[in-house]
């Protein structure tokens, strides 16, 4: 466990008060500055002294990043803005209950009401290997600690692997991903949007990052479109513990049922691979098709096709399976 | 150690404009925090965090370190009413928000927290140790959620643990607690 250390290494603190300011702050710096949301990932960092930042940029005033604001075509979250302040906003609440349902189960209040959505989504892995300050690939080094004969991988990844076994953290993101939403990233060159699905870096692209930012870039909002307002949604968070953890695997859902078909979906699963997956096969095996428990079984078989499970975490697969099956029951009616 | 280009600006003689640049948008240490309602003025470092001001530059050790990783409550305060572990907070963060500790929450004539009379009443803590982040937490539940079920309580205290494991006990004090700070229930 933690060892108490009596104090953070010593850094320069600066509180800008636009993004613009934030960004131009992260550019000097360059690769030894760090972004201060909440702080519920960076603290564990620097406590253990593994991350060592020069400068931390706070993001604490910059107003322009917090809140939710309701748009003509949809919703946009600014990074700054708390999972409590995104889990009882009453528009998501009402239209985009899949969000409220993912944010209202991370952690706890006392993270819920600090941490904030931006860095619920980019949010480093919580492999105890790599986050105990092992060599390992995503660190820089040359092997991965999770995947030898006798590494505890129970938590670790069953797809979409490579050399790296570590899973994404993120609850937020695969009801993001269900929502179809867009990430907007303020760079000194201006803004990118990019798909929430394609916002998490695979390990065989870039194994040192968790997702698209750039040194020097800054995740402003999050975008929904109303694509999927008032949809038909489903979340479910798998955990040890009934709060304060780290989910084993969710699943996020959004579905348009009409006439008793499904006429189209979007499902998403974390907790199986270092990104979240959106399961485009399971939902093409679904779409079109009346919602039952064989039709979900089948949904949930085409979802594990690919699994290859370490010594620890092959229940992982059959869990998967039931919870995109467990998507689709249930919403017959 | 400095760095030469500021040795350099050192001998060029005042510059406070170029100085000013240099240090743009960084914190000053001296700070004044509100906390339990008075200015406080403190030297705070920048990687200080709230729990560290607290204890060990203003003397309120009422707040606990149980982990000092967000992952045990002990540390739970409320910042703008808002419950939040403050081993997870940098001190420079909160300047200009309303801190209270569990010191700040009885009456100026000692009049105790309809909170901690709860837990009084209700034969307190066990070792008491996670007593501080728990009180913190229920007041921040009763000004919520003033008539929470027992589910509801467990759900809002959900961020702080009591290694003693005398949950059941800690929800009679939500609910106790609950009861006492609702207007609704004074004459019932």
């Amino acid at each position: 466990m933690a060892v108490i250390r009596d104090m953070i290494p010593a850094f320069e603190l600066f509180q800008p008060t636009s993004a613009e300011g934030a960004i131009e702050l992260l550019i000097r710096y360059g690769e030894d500055c760090w972004v201060l949301g909440g702080g519920l990932d960076s603290f564990d960092w620097w406590k253990e002294r593994i991350k060592r930042p020069t400068a931390v940029v706070d993001l604490v005033n910059v107003d322009e990043l917090k809140g939710v604001r309701v748009t003509a075509d949809g919703v946009e979250i600014g990074a700054m803005t708390t999972l409590t302040e995104v889990a009882t906003h009453p528009e998501l609440l009402a239209n985009y209950s899949v969000l409220t349902d993912a944010a209202s189960q991370i952690a706890t209040p006392q993270i819920r009401n600090r941490g904030t959505i931006a860095g619920n989504l980019v949010q480093d892995t919580r492999c105890w290997y790599y986050r105990g300050g092992w060599p390992c690939y995503r660190a820089g080094g040359n092997t991965c600690y999770a995947s030898a004969p006798t590494a505890m991988n129970r938590e670790h990844a069953i797809l979409g692997t490579s050399r790296c076994v570590a899973v994404s953290p993120s609850d937020s993101a695969p009801a993001l991903i269900a929502l179809d939403a867009q990430f907007v990233i303020q760079g000194s060159r201006g803004e990118r949007v990019v798909d929430a699905e394609d916002f998490f870096m695979r390990p065989s692209v870039d194994i040192e990052r968790m997702t698209r930012l750039k040194p020097g870039e800054l995740l402003t909002a999050t975008h929904i479109p109303s694509t999927w307002a008032g949809a038909t949604f489903y979340y479910e968070k798998v955990e040890d513990r009934k709060a304060w953890d780290f989910a084993l695997m969710t699943v996020a859902s959004a579905m348009r049922i009409n006439g008793g078909v499904i006429e189209d979906l979007r499902m998403a699963v974390n907790g199986a691979a270092p990104f979240p997956i959106c399961l485009e096969d399971s939902e093409r095996v679904l779409r079109g098709q009346a919602p039952s428990e064989e039709i979900g079984l089948r949904a949930g078989e085409v979802a594990i096709r690919d699994a290859q499970p370490l010594r620890h975490n092959d229940y992982k697969i059959p869990l998967m399976r039931s919870l995109v099956r467990r998507a689709i029951r249930g919403m017959e009616a | 150690m400095l760095r030469p280009l500021r040795w350099a600006i050192f001998f060029k003689g005042p510059q406070p404009l170029l100085g000013a640049l240099l240090v743009q948008g960084s914190v000053e240490r001296l700070i004044t925090l509100n906390v339990n309602g008075q200015q406080r003025r403190v030297d705070v470092m920048k990687q200080e965090t709230l729990a560290f001001t607290l204890r060990y530059k203003l003397g309120l050790t009422g707040t606990k370190l149980g982990c000092d990783r967000a992952a045990c409550g002990a540390c739970t305060v409320l910042i703008d009413g808002v419950n939040s572990y403050s081993c997870s907070v940098l001190t420079h963060t909160v300047r200009g928000k309303e801190i209270t500790t569990i010191e700040g929450l009885e009456e100026p004539d000692g009049t105790l927290h309809p909170v901690q009379q709860a837990v009084l009443d209700e034969g307190g803590f066990q070792c008491a140790f996670c007593a501080p982040g728990f009180i913190m937490s229920m007041v921040a539940m009763v000004e919520a959620n003033p008539n929470p079920t027992r589910e509801e309580a467990a759900q809002a205290l959900s961020g702080n643990l009591c290694r003693c494991a005398d949950y059941d006990k800690i929800l009679t004090f939500a609910m106790r607690a609950a009861e006492y700070s609702s207007p609704l229930d004074l004459h019932v």
